[in-house]
């Protein structure tokens, strides 16, 4: 497991660690997939404090826990964004669809 | 006159995802010389990133290639970035650059070239169908001169 996962009841808080490339994506989407399904959660956080480098293939992760969060009625809030995954969930318009916090 | 170079490299790979890794980090390490600021250095790091891992994922979807990545360094601060592969080209170049566009799965975003094309000064895209795709971005890096010691 590459998501240490954190929380009680229904509320998770997933930390994602390490670069998150197309190289990684897979596997994390996968996990995430297993956590929500298994937990079914009502409000998901992602800490991205421990991510050292993001790209457009971390925007497919974080989007696809967004959706489906929402397909179960649930809140994703993404929390600890470091500088640089910032800049490129920014530049793919994703602060317009959940806050990114610091 | 085009001004010649200060200093080139020049990486060939294969197409497999490890070395994502691998070409942006090589990327870093060569633009350090220029003392670049850690925001230059990431948004480097980052158009690097999706331009290889487009020729890993698109340019050969069912085989491994090669990859070729030149930088160079400019006497006015700029770096170049050519990324280049021999896979199957592009149709649309400017279809492929329009933000959310993806030929991929429900993996794949659509916005490499839009990350790209905000992160770098100038992003050059050429294309043939059947005979590969080259990408070359530049970015003029800020004067350090001025910079308190
Ligand atoms: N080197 C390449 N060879 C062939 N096709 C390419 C290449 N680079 C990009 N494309 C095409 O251009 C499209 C858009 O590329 P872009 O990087 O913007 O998005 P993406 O790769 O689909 O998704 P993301 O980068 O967000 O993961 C791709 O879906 C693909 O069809
Ligand atoms: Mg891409």
């Amino acid at each position: 497991m590459s998501i240490a996962c954190t929380g009680e009841g229904r509320t998770l808080r997933a930390a994602l660690s390490g670069e998150v490339d197309h190289h990684r994506a897979r596997a994390l989407m996968g996990e995430l997939d297993t956590l929500i399904e298994s937990a079914l959660p009502r409000s998901l956080t992602l800490d991205l404090s421990g991510v050292t480098f993001m790209d457009s293939s971390g925007i497919a992760v974080v989007l696809r826990a967004w959706r489906r969060m929402g397909e179960l009625g649930g809140v994703l809030r993404v929390s600890g964004v470091p500088a640089q995954a910032g800049k490129v969930l920014r530049a793919a318009g994703l602060d317009r669809l959940f806050a990114l916090e610091d | 006159m085009k001004q010649q170079p200060g200093n080139e490299v020049l990486l060939r790979f294969l197409s497999r995802s490890a070395n994502e890794g691998f070409a942006r980090t090589a990327a870093a390490c060569f633009v350090a010389q220029l003392d670049p600021t850690l925001e230059e250095v990431n948004d480097i790091k980052t158009a690097v990133s999706e331009a290889v891992t487009n020729c890993i994922v698109h340019a050969y979807p069912n085989c491994l290639g090669p990859v070729q990545m030149r930088l160079r360094l400019f006497e006015d601060r700029t770096v170049e970035v050519v990324v280049k592969d021999s896979g199957v080209g592009i149709a649309d170049i400017e279809q492929a650059r329009t933000p959310l566009f993806t030929t991929g799965n429900g993996e794949r975003s659509g916005m490499g070239f839009t990350i790209m094309e905000s992160f770098m000064d100038q992003v050059k895209v050429r294309s043939r169908l059947g005979k590969g795709t080259t990408v070359v971005m530049r970015r003029r890096l800020s004067s350090r001169a001025a910079a308190p010691v």
